[in-house]
This record gives structure tokens, C-alpha cells and sequence, in this order.
């Protein structure tokens, strides 16, 4: 230790012969009420060091303040239905279910927005590493990851800066951590231009008597910090970076990005399994925003004692580092484990056997208060819940924002629409080759999809889905969706909307549906206008979720997405979870070769069209206006409809089976035709004159509850009694062709498959492909 | 039949490397970096992934590694040992193979499925293959391209030692650069042999693209057993 630490040091001690010393509160980006709310739990100043670990811990990030007063909303609507599959609920590092058959699935969502923006690579790569510590926190091994990406409009200048970063992060830590990439999203929209938004998401799978959880308790237990060195890398990353918007003039944040080792991470993977498996961790928590500050802190705010804790005896990679910054840090790849000192050898021993560092850092006390100890001086003193738990919360001033009037009224129904069979044709090529719906493999190509050999589906089909148990073949299906467009136009229906899709694309795969976790990404909490987005959405989520009987796990908040006054589209992006018994009988999304007579299929559509085109796809590709507002959401037909999907796979009655969204049937039926480039022959007549709409408004329309299937020819009867029982529209609207090598809409248009591959495939590389 | 699978610290695919073991009908054992045993087994996987990270350059560290000081002598004496991907780059740097792998030629990590074709089918590991049999397995790389001297390559394959082909469209280019299109070798003896692309995902009905990946594993059950 510096001498000159030594000399400086601000104890406690003296902190409360001192009360009249200037703090640095407001550069910390603490609110003069909240510096005064601090002053009176301690009932003095605070010492430097515990000004830094309030301020982190009171940021936006950490303590929701600004959200928690909606995010009740979620307990609330929780019924005790929804609660049975749940094992562990929102407060934890994340949410755990129960899957069936003694197993148990953890998952969650987390931003890494504004770091993404600054520093790509490492932003991205840090999102993955931290949400995979998440999940690695509550017992399980990480299977799979998922990563839904935004960006500002494909052609703008700082989008070639930040995709080509934030994709190789996401590749570089993720392939380097051998967790399959099974999905996400690639969206690209102007609101993002100065705001990406990287959303990672991580599941991991456990025995349920595996799961642990972050509580220090146990009087004399060790308090363990192992994995990597504290670095000066990340400082204030939490409150200066995720709670504060970018100002144009600012200066540069660089040095507050983390910088991520994933090999340090994939042996701390390796390493906390044989220690779970040893049964040596009594409690578990990782480092990630806030550092050793949130580790410490919410471990003895969750146990049923104090904790203390000797802070230089934390291994630095950096000797220089003061006392407040060891505090804040986010250096990656560390975790805290609390563990009986009997167990403590063997624990050493496991560590050593992975060559990671472990030191004793600390202990469970009898006492009360959070302890942190410098050179045998004491510089914090502090109960321990009202740094971690009992933050700050505003109940923000909320208004429906002015121009929402005059953008709802602004509908889509005068925009000239194509008139003939060329004209859909036409449509139908530009949206394939939009950069919202054209392939993505440029960038999918560069994750790791089939590393851990229990993929059984991947983007870009519906869900990501993963094998749990090899000797069963249970497994889970995940997908994540939002439409920031339809959250704009209307925040609650986006939200229920969100929810709707990736409920659907879940079942479309064959699995039930079982939880969400969520990842709410909005501007300023601090604009009346946002903050009424922000409840909207919330509400829809909560209210969508027991319609559904879903429960939410858990998820995370991201506020201040937006540059200057600009916020960005609400983006409350959701994932939901469902459960197969064996996902080797999964279905896919793409139409499969005829063999033989009995795999002829035919295909059907599911539900029903009407002419909803506000914030479409297609107004977006054709006429880049967004106005009206978006399809109606019916979560009882979604239901519906899901069982459906489930059931027929289950029974084997389809062989293919691809959700309708973006871009409509259209899209659906060009995407299914791609997928292994196999073609269809349509028919639309009959669904046009039940529905009453024109071949345009089937086409393109976005109306919600819908799927394609291909039902093998012999189960046709079958399928449709399901659809009946079900009270679900059904309409054989074509068939499987792989002679034709085409999509052929009878009496409109017919495209080879030829020519629509080269205007799905063309996009990304011609923007972003280095040859 | 007992195979062993090698875990360095950032190895990936082991486990799917035991799993493909045991599904083609072998015993799979874990064998670990920091032992210089193989514990008597009869073929050895050195499986993918980014050993050590990979930091300094793919696979330079681990030839270092305690296990391999048993390994490389026991390769010599003709054990058979496949190296996949990252055993691919620790096989060359442990010159039990020629060349070298740097970054793919157009510097992204690229995964996807991928045909080869089976040039040389005599090999302990390829026995169960025809000659020029066109199969597809997995192909996940950073670090993929296949370069060697000249001579090296000529030398490969005039001596029928390269062992699979990346098959490549009229006009294409193969997935990483590698010369000649090489996406597999392997020693005179035939018992070792490298490969980038990865047959362990390649074995089960519902996952991966094909079970083609399965022979190289059978392949080295019937070699053992007549050798």
C-alpha cells in the first residue's frame, strides 16, 4: 500500500470529526436530497469511500428508482398459477423455473447499451461476460446466449463504426466462452443512430437442489473474491455511463468501458461448477456493474448478519488504484463466493486446480453493518440494505406525450399501395431486402451456434432452441422480439405486442410457453413524456403476462437511451421460455423437401387478416412513414393459437411451422421457401372473400395470431379438428413445391427462389463485409 | 475401446468430443491438461476451442502442456489422435503436422455448414468413409486458414496426405482462405490427423447438420481394433 493512500485516507473516524468537508456528491451524480438522505442514515458525512459505494449503488442501473414504483406492477399481476413453476422470482441475479423432470432453467435479459456505444468490442463482449455471471450466480451452467442488437440507420457513417464492434464482441467473448448463439434480433431503425442498444440475454440449466442465491449469512463464514484481478478498467462505468445521457459536447468516456477477457471467464465457469458440485458455496454473487461495491454489499443486505470486509487485501492489477475506485470498479470475470470455514481448503483446492486466483477478502459477522477495512483502518460503516435495497425511489411526473395525437391520426390507409401482381412482387422483394427483414447470416455467421452439441434450432428460425437433458431430450425454446415502431405508436399495445410475438415464435417452434424476462430499454426517466412510455409498457407487460398465465423472472431496466432531447423508440423488448419434452422433435421454419407421397404437404394459415398497416414494415419500406397505430393484440387468440402449435407438434402433425410478423404473410412465405430452399404454390382467393380483404392487405398486413404450417397430407384432417377444437381460423392456402424452385402466388405473381435470395442475401454484405 | 479427450483451460468442444465417443460405440476419457498420463488409452481427441485463450497464437501455448509431452511420443508411435479445429493448430504446433493456421483471410470468425470432400480415406480416423465422399459437418473458426510453404503442399499431396477437401462453388472461395482448398491432413502413418472443421457436431439426429461426423469416430474403433 502507498504511503500516500495511507496519508489521504478518509475513515471513519475521521469523516465524523469532520462534517463540515466539501463532498464531491453532484460529480458522482447524487441529487443534493439523496447526498442529505445519506448523511442522516449514517448520522454523519460519509467517508469518501462511502460516498463512491452510495452513488453507484443508488444509480439509475442499480437501484431502479425510477422504475420500481412500475415494476410492481409485475408482482402484482402474478397469480399463484403463474407462481408454481416458479422457483425463484425478480429481486435475484435472475429468475429461475422449473422445467419438469427435477430440472431447473435460469435466464434473464440485461443492456449494455451506452457502454456498446462508446467502445463496441469491449461493450458488447461485457455484456455477454456479465449477464453469463448472472446465470452462472444462481447455480447453473450458461447453454446458450442470445443477443438482440439495434442500430441507427443502416447507411449512416456510425453504424459501419459500431455493428462491425458490437458483432465481433458479441462472437469474440461468446465463441470464446463456448456458449451456443441461438437467436436474438438485428434491427436497424434512425431512432438508434446515437444510442445502440445491445441486449444480451444468457439461459443456464441446474438440478432444482442446485439453485443458490447471493445471501452472506452464517457467522464466521468466509467471504471469498476469486477469478480475475481489480483493474482500473470500468470505474463509474454504472453511474456515469447507464444513468446519464450523451451529450454531443461531452467528453470522451473511453476509459470507463470494462475490457473483457472470456477465456478468464469460460475457466471461471469451469471452476464455480466443480465448486457447486462440491457443495462448498454457501452463497454466490458476481461482480459486474458497481463492483465489489454491489458484491458486498447485497450479500450482507440478503444474509441474516453484518459482513466485514479487509479491502487491501483485494489482489489489484493496478497497486495504484485508491480506495473508492477498488470500490467501484467493474473489472470482468470476478465473482464473490461466501463459503464455511471448513470448506474453505477444498474450496482453495478447486480454485487452484483452474489456476484461478482466490483470497479471502472478508467475513460474516454477528453485526449489523457492512465493515470495509483499509490497513486495519475502518473507512465504510454502513447497514448494508440501505445501500443495496433501500435506495432512493422517485415516483417520476408522468405525461402522454403531445405528439402522440397527431402520430396516431396520421394512419397509413391513403398511402398509395400496389395495385397489380408486379406491384406485390415488387413490395415483396424490397421488404426481403430491407435491412430490417433481409438475412442476417453475415452477422449470425460469425456466433457459434452449435458449440456444446445441443442445439436443435437456431436463428433464423423462430426460437432458439436448446437440449437441457441429453438422456431425455427435454429442452427449452427462447425468442426474443420487440417493435419498437408499434411501442412508439402505442407503449402499451407495443409492449403486449413484444410479448405476443415472441410467445408465438416460441409455441411456432413446438414448445409451451412457461416465463418471460424482460429488458426495457427507454429514454430519460427525467421527461414526463418517456416516463408515461415507460408505465405504459410496463402495464401492458403485467397485464399481457396473466392473460397468458406467464410469470415475469425478472430483467432489467435501461434508461436514458436517447442523445440530447431525442429519446429512442420505446423499446421493451421481451423474452419468453418454453419447455419440450424432447426438442429433437422441435419444428422448424422452412419447408422441407418432398420425399415421398405421405410427406406432400399442404399449407395452411392460422387466424385471420384485416387491414392493419400502422407502423408496419411495409410503410416503413415503401413510404418511411410511421403513423396510426399498430395491429390490435388478442393474447386469448395467441393462446389459442399457441396450443395449437404445441399440440401439433407434439402429435406430429406438422413438419414445418413459421410465425407471421414483420412483413406479413408475404415475408413468412418467402422466409419458409429460403430457409432450405424449397418453394410453395399459394392460393388467396378463398382467405381474401373470408376475410374481406384484398391480396395486398394479406399479403403485407401485420394483423397479430398468425402462423403458417406444412401439414403433411394424411394429417390434414387431424390438423384441422385441432384448429377447430381450438376455435382458431384455419385456411389451406397452398402447398409445398420443391419442383418449382419458386414462390408461386397464383393469379398475382411468381418469384424464383433464385431472385429472391439474392435480395434477401445482398444487404448486410454489401454494407458491412470486409471482401 | 478407450478414447481419450484432452481438456485444456478453454477447451469447448470436450464434451461434445466424449459424447461423440460414446454415441460411436467407445469409452470416453477425460484426460487433463496438467497430467502427463494418458491413462492407457487406445486413440486420443484433441478437441476444439481457444486453449489458453488462444492470446498468443492458436494453439502455442498447450503444445507446452504437460499431457502433450506424453502425447506427442505416443503419436510418433502411432497412437491415433485427431485434432479438431483447435487440436488441429496444437497438432501443427507440435509439428506432428505440417504448416500452420492463421486468421481467416477475411478476418471474421465464421460458422457455418460446410462440404468436404474426403481425399484420402485409409487413415485411422477416415477408414469409414469412402474415397471422395462428399460429406457436410460443422465449420466454426478464427483461426482456419490452412498455410504451408510450397513444398509442404506439394509434398502433402503427392503422398495422398491431404485429407479433406473444402468444396468449393464454381467461382467460390473456400470459408477461410486456406491453401488448396486443404481442410484436413495427415501424417505418413496415417494415425494422426487434423482437421478445422468439427464431425462431433455432426452425430445426432435433430442437432447439427448431418451425421456424417460420426464415422471419423467409428472409423478409429475399426482401426484400433485391427491394428
Amino acid at each position: 500500500m502507498s504511503s500516500a493512500i495511507q496519508a489521504s485516507l478518509d475513515t471513519v473516524a475521521v469523516a465524523a470529526d469532520s462534517p463540515e468537508v466539501e463532498q464531491p456528491w453532484a460529480e458522482l451524480g447524487l441529487k443534493a436530497d439523496e447526498y442529505d438522505r445519506i448523511r442522516e442514515i449514517l448520522g454523519r458525512r460519509p467517508t469518501i469511500a462511502e460516498l463512491a459505494m452510495y452513488s453507484v449503488m443508488w444509480s439509475e442501473h442499480c437501484s431502479y428508482k425510477s422504475s420500481k414504483v412500475h415494476l410492481a406492477q409485475f408482482s402484482e399481476n402474478t397469480t399463484d398459477e403463474m407462481n408454481e413453476k416458479l422457483l425463484v422470482g425478480i429481486g435475484e441475479n435472475a429468475g429461475v423455473v422449473d422445467i419438469g423432470d427435477g430440472w431447473a432453467v435460469t435466464f434473464k435479459v440485461e443492456s449494455h447499451n451506452h457502454p456498446s456505444y462508446v467502445e463496441p468490442y469491449q461493450g458488447a463482449a461485457t455484456g455477454v461476460g456479465g449477464i453469463v455471471r448472472d446465470i452462472m450466480s444462481m447455480g447453473a451452467r450458461p447453454i446458450a446466449v442470445m443477443d438482440s442488437l439495434r442500430f441507427g440507420a443502416i447507411d449512416h457513417p456510425d453504424t459501419l463504426r459500431v455493428l462491425p464492434g458490437i458483432v465481433a464482441g458479441v462472437g469474440g467473448y461468446g465463441n470464446c466462452l463456448g456458449l451456443p448463439n441461438i437467436g436474438g434480433e438485428v434491427v436497424f431503425d434512425p431512432c438508434y443512430q446515437g444510442n445502440p442498444l445491445v441486449n444480451a440475454l444468457s439461459v443456464g440449466k441446474m438440478r432444482i437442489e442446485d439453485i443458490h442465491l447471493a445471501k452472506a449469512s452464517g457467522v464466521g463464514n468466509k467471504v471469498i473474491l476469486f477469478g480475475a484481478k481489480t483493474g482500473g478498467d470500468g470505474i463509474g462505468g454504472v453511474s456515469v455511463l447507464a444513468s446519464e445521457t450523451f451529450d454531443a459536447d461531452g467528453p470522451a468516456k473511453r476509459p470507463a468501458v470494462q475490457v473483457g477477457d472470456p477465456f478468464a471467464e469460460k475457466v471461471l465457469i469451469e471452476c464455480c461448477l466443480d465448486l457447486y458440485a462440491a457443495h462448498v458455496v454457501d452463497g454466490i454473487q458476481d461482480l459486474g456493474g458497481a463492483g465489489l461495491s454491489c458484491a458486498t454489499s447485497e450479500l450482507a443486505s440478503n444474509g441474516d448478519g453484518g459482513m466485514r470486509v479487509w479491502l487491501d487485501r483485494v489482489p489489484l492489477r493496478d497497486t495504484s488504484l485508491r480506495v473508492e475506485e477498488i470500490l467501484m470498479s467493474e473489472s470482468q470475470e470476478r465473482m464473490m463466493a461466501v463459503v464455511e470455514p471448513a470448506k474453505l481448503e477444498e474450496f482453495m483446492a478447486i480454485a487452484k486446480r483452474w489456476d484461478v486466483e482466490a483470497t479471502v477478502v472478508g467475513e460474516v459477522t454477528d453485526g449489523k453493518n457492512l465493515e470495509v477495512f483499509w490497513a486495519e483502518e475502518l473507512i465504510i460503516d454502513v447497514p448494508p440494505r440501505s445501500v443495496a435495497h433501500d435506495g432512493p425511489i422517485y415516483n417520476r411526473p408522468m405525461q402522454r406525450p403531445a405528439y402522440l395525437d397527431a402520430l396516431q391520426a396520421n394512419v397509413p390507409d391513403d398511402l398509395p399501395r400496389p395495385g397489380d401482381g408486379e406491384g406485390l412482387k415488387a413490395a415483396l422483394l424490397a421488404l426481403m431486402a430491407s435491412p430490417n427483414l433481409c438475412d442476417k447470416s453475415w452477422i449470425t455467421n460469425q456466433y457459434d451456434r452449435y458449440v456444446m452439441g445441443n442445439t436443435a434450432l437456431a436463428m433464423p428460425d423462430d426460437s432458439g432452441v436448446v437440449r437441457v437433458d441429453e438422456e431425455t431430450g427435454r429442452g427449452v425454446a427462447i425468442s426474443t422480439d420487440c417493435n419498437s415502431r408499434y411501442a412508439k405508436l402505442d407503449p402499451y399495445a407495443g409492449a403486449q405486442l413484444a410479448l405476443a410475438e415472441a410467445y408465438r415464435n416460441v409455441a411456432t417452434a413446438g414448445a409451451v410457453p412457461l416465463a418471460i424476462s424482460d429488458c426495457l430499454n427507454f429514454g430519460s426517466p427525467e421527461d414526463p413524456g418517456v416516463m408515461w412510455q415507460f408505465a405504459e409498457a410496463v402495464r401492458g407487460i403485467a397485464q399481457g403476462c396473466r392473460t397468458l398465465g406467464i410469470p415475469v423472472t425478472g430483467g432489467n431496466v435501461s434508461l436514458y437511451n436517447q442523445t440530447g432531447d431525442v429519446a429512442i423508440h420505446p423499446t421493451p423488448l421481451v423474452a419468453v421460455l418454453g419447455v419440450m419434452d424432447d426438442v429433437a422433435r422441435r419444428t422448424p421454419s422452412g419447408w422441407k423437401a418432398t420425399v415421398s407421397e405421405e410427406s406432400a404437404q399442404a399449407i395452411y394459415l392460422l387466424g385471420t387478416t384485416a387491414d392493419e398497416f400502422g407502423g408496419s414494415a411495409w410503410t416503413q419500406v415503401a413510404h418511411d412513414h410511421l403513423g396510426g397505430l399498430p395491429p390490435r393484440v388478442d393474447l386469448e387468440r395467441e393462446r389459442q393459437l399457441g396450443e395449437i402449435l404445441a399440440g401439433a407438434s407434439r402429435d406430429g402433425l406438422v413438419m414445418a411451422a413459421h410465425d407471421l410478423s414483420e412483413g406479413g404473410l408475404a415475408v413468412a412465405l418467402a422466409e419458409a421457401s429460403l430457409r432450405n430452399g424449397v418453394g410453395a404454390r399459394i392460393w388467396l382467393d378463398e382467405v381474401c372473400e373470408r376475410d374481406g380483404v384484398d391480396a395486398f392487405t394479406l399479403l403485407f398486413s401485420e394483423s397479430t395470431g398468425r402462423a403458417i404450417v406444412a401439414v403433411p397430407s394424411i394429417e390434414q384432417a387431424r390438423f384441422t379438428d385441432l384448429c377447430i377444437a381450438h376455435g382458431v381460423a384455419q385456411a389451406r392456402i397452398g402447398v409445398v413445391d420443391d419442383e418449382a424452385r419458386g414462390l408461386d402466388v397464383q393469379g398475382q405473381f411468381s418469384l424464383p427462389l433464385d431472385q429472391l435470395s439474392a435480395a434477401h442475401t445482398s444487404t448486410l454484405p454489401a454494407s458491412f463485409a470486409a471482401r | 475401446m478407450r478414447i481419450g479427450v484432452v481438456t485444456f483451460p478453454g477447451s469447448l468442444d470436450d464434451h461434445d468430443a466424449r459424447r461423440a465417443v460414446r454415441i460411436a460405440g467407445g469409452e470416453p476419457v477425460s484426460l487433463w491438461h496438467g497430467d502427463d498420463s494418458l491413462r492407457d488409452v487406445d486413440a486420443v481427441v484433441l478437441p476444439g476451442g481457444f486453449s489458453y485463450g488462444d492470446y498468443l497464437r492458436a494453439g502455442a501455448i498447450a503444445r507446452f502442456a504437460p499431457v502433450m509431452s506424453a502425447l506427442i511420443p505416443a503419436a510418433k508411435g502411432g497412437l491415433p489422435v485427431l485434432g479438431i479445429c483447435n487440436g488441429f493448430q496444437i497438432l501443427c504446433e507440435s509439428h506432428l503436422l505440417p504448416g500452420a493456421m492463421i486468421q481467416n483471410d477475411h478476418r471474421t470468425f465464421i460458422c457455418r455448414d460446410q462440404r468436404l470432400t474426403v481425399e484420402n480415406a485409409t487413415t485411422a480416423w477416415t477408414s469409414d468413409f469412402g474415397q471422395g465422399d462428399e460429406i457436410t459437418i460443422v465449420l466454426k473458426n478464427q483461426d482456419g486458414q490452412y498455410v504451408a510453404d510450397q513444398n509442404t503442399l506439394d509434398e502433402l499431396e503427392s503422398e495422398g496426405r491431404v485429407a479433406f477437401r473444402y468444396v468449393v462453388e464454381d467461382g467460390g472461395r473456400n470459408p477461410n482462405g486456406s491453401y488448396r482448398d486443404i481442410a484436413g491432413i495427415t501424417n505418413e502413418r496415417g494415425n494422426v490427423v487434423g482437421l478445422m472443421p468439427h464431425p462431433e457436431h455432426a452425430i445426432e439426429e435433430g442437432y447439427g447438420p448431418s451425421l456424417d461426423g460420426l464415422k471419423f469416430f467409428t472409423s478409429v474403433l475399426t482401426s484400433v481394433v485391427s491394428a
